[in-house]
């Protein structure tokens, strides 16, 4: 900006200048105000997402109380609705897919950030997030025709020969369709988040620390158990309940091979069913209103079970200090 | 310990504990190897039955034509519903990372990305039944709840992703704008984000693939259409690809599912290019940025 006395004194230069103050005060407020009603707006979401969801399960809520959690009746035609085999069928194949799946996806991290070598480092890393990009319709899809037909015929026979003194693992049933296929989908949905996030903390462990470790004698899994996952301890449980979060709440792949059962059995082998796929099951079929105040109800609690889960992690993640990398 | 007697002809591999550790580390460093095996083999073993099973339904008459015999209509609604999406995503998650990186205090930023992580970890259903609720219950499924559902579920990815780059934006370029006396909302525009620009179309690129096939809202909202035709209508249910997926999967039609398979095939391959393009982006601008 060229400011000479000359065009100081120009009265039409002093008239510009005075415009293009008044702009930038009233474009810095207009930005200013738009991006923070956009950051309220998302905010707001939230809020109303809780509302909306409660509001919409209100009949179901003053109809059946807290009973509706333990009441394992659910039967459309007579107006009787329960969560509490939906709880269990939760329960069991996020808890399976978890210990399933967290294992795992803290071994692959392990690999990926101290064993790999570069350039496999390179190759490996994307196709294991890739895992994550692929549709949940599709892996359910997938699930049915290929997972099912070969778990069914193959594992559960093995299983049950092996270990059926323990009731988990009882006879097979006539179709493939289990919480155990179930399980193992989500599984293979867990194990891409929990890895990513647990190749990133153990990537931020020093490297000198590690090699004081080797330095001293140990082994590279001393060093694995006695440096490495002691310091990231908390956002590997924090990275395992945020797959656990994605677990509870997968809706779609787990309706398409759980086999909509209602009934609470012990082995893992009977069909079940969760509260996010008996949403997607029935929601689109329910007539009366009873039925889709008793689906809402269902996403109530799926709701706060997933943002405690949530929450949860977030906690651990900043109370002990990895809360930029767990926070993705 | 006892004193043991020095013998020159003893061999100099390790014997006893420190033998039996070095075979334990070894055992663990093949099992961590076999983790990332079976992870990449079950990727592998998924797009391979997709495309295995996909390329023989795969013909111009089935990604142009109609329902009995394409699915035309349903690449298109697709299309347009995840365009309107990111149309009311994209915007609105780069204002919030604009507030976040230029604006917010502290404890702002702590609560609003707090916001956006529980937003990103909400099930998918729930953002179903949520819009159900606002926009389709009393009233009819349409392709627009369906965008807006997407777009609740790009919104947090889109946000927190251009707030990563904007944070690496470096501050002597504010500061630089600042000594020269530019105003801030210029700064922002001219300066900030254009050298933002590749890391907010790679997060919102990334956005869109997740979005595209997200299936557990639109069973909600955008479900009852007919899938012979496209309307292009965004006020009425649209036909859209993971939906038909889904319910040809309930179905047991073996042609049926032959066409699922078909359009799970362009939707995993639609996804894996769009999320392997922007990761490659994303990895360049950051080389660029950091240099």
């Amino acid at each position: 900006m060229s400011a000479s006395p000359a065009a100081l004194r120009d009265p039409r230069a002093a008239r510009r200048r005075d415009r293009r103050k008044r702009a930038d005060r009233i474009g810095d407020r207009l930005l200013y105000g738009v991006c923070l009603a956009a950051a309220l707006l998302a905010a707001a979401v939230i809020v109303a997402i809780g509302y909306q969801v409660i509001h919409g399960a209100g009949p179901a809520i003053s109809k059946f109380g807290l009973g509706f959690l333990v009441d394992t009746n659910w039967q459309p035609n007579f107006g009787e609705f329960g969560a509490g085999s939906l709880l269990f069928g939760t329960a069991v194949s996020s808890f399976m897919a978890l210990l399933l799946g967290a294992p795992i996806a803290i071994a692959i991290g392990l690999y990926l950030s101290l064993l790999a070598p570069a350039g496999v480092r390179g190759v490996v890393a994307p196709l294991v997030e890739l895992l994550a990009a692929i549709p949940s319709v599709i892996l359910g899809f997938w699930g049915i025709l290929v997972l099912a037909p070969f778990v069914h015929e193959k594992i559960e026979p093995w299983l049950h020969d092996t270990l059926g003194f323990i009731p988990l693992f009882g006879p097979p049933q006539t179709t493939g369709s289990s919480i155990f296929t179930a399980g193992l989908i989500l599984t293979i949905m867990v194990i891409p988040i929990v890895a990513s996030i647990s190749r990133d903390l153990f990537l931020a462990v020093p490297r000198d620390v590690q090699d004081g470790a080797g330095a001293l004698g140990a082994t590279r899994w001393e060093v694995v158990r006695g440096v490495v996952l002691p310091s990231t301890a908390s956002g590997v449980v924090a990275a395992s309940l945020l797959g656990l979060g994605r677990a509870l709440g997968e809706a779609i792949a787990v309706t398409q091979v759980i086999g909509a059962g209602s009934s609470i059995k012990a082995s893992l082998f009977e069909t079940g069913d969760t509260l996010a796929a008996r949403i997607a099951n029935q929601f689109p079929g329910a007539l009366t209103e009873l039925h889709k105040a008793s689906l809402f109800y269902l996403g109530a609690i799926l709701l706060v079970i997933g943002l405690l889960s949530n929450l949860f992690a977030q906690w651990i993640g900043r109370r002990f200090g990895y809360a930029g990398k767990v926070a993705r | 310990m006892s004193v043991v007697a020095f013998d020159p002809t003893a061999p100099l591999t390790p014997s006893g504990n420190l033998r039996r550790r070095q075979i334990f580390s070894r055992l663990a460093e093949s099992g961590a190897t076999l983790a990332a095996v079976v992870a990449v083999a079950v990727l592998g073993i998924v797009i391979y039955s997709v495309a295995v099973h996909g390329a023989s339904a795969l013909s111009l008459d089935f990604l142009t034509k109609g329902a009995p015999i394409g699915i035309g209509p349903a690449i298109l609604g697709t299309a347009l519903i995840v365009l309107v999406a990111t149309a009311i995503a994209m915007p609105i998650g780069v204002l919030v990372a604009l507030y976040l990186s230029e604006f917010a205090g502290r404890r702002a930023t702590t609560q609003i990305r707090l916001t956006l992580d529980l937003l990103n970890g909400l099930p998918s259903i729930i953002i179903g039944l949520f819009i159900f609720k606002m926009l389709v219950d009393h009233r009819q499924q349409s392709g627009f709840a369906a965008a807006v559902a997407l777009a609740i579920i790009e919104l947090p990815m889109i946000a927190r992703g251009s707030q990563e780059v904007l944070l690496l934006v470096p501050g002597s370029m504010r500061e630089a704008a600042d000594a020269l006396g530019v105003s801030r909302w210029r700064t922002v525009l001219k300066v900030i984000l254009p050298s933002a620009l590749g890391g907010i179309v790679t997060a919102t690129v990334l956005a869109i693939a997740r979005a595209a096939g997200e299936t557990a809202p639109l069973i909600l909202v955008c479900s009852v259409f007919d899938a012979r035709h496209f309307s292009g209508n965004i006020g009425e249910a649209i036909p859209n690809i993971p939906v038909m997926i889904f319910e040809l999967s309930e179905e047991a039609n073996p042609e049926g599912f032959a066409r699922a398979w078909g359009a799970g095939l362009v939707l995993v391959a639609f996804i894996l290019v769009t999320s392997l393009g922007a990761r490659a982006m994303h990895a360049r601008s950051k080389r660029k940025m950091s240099s």
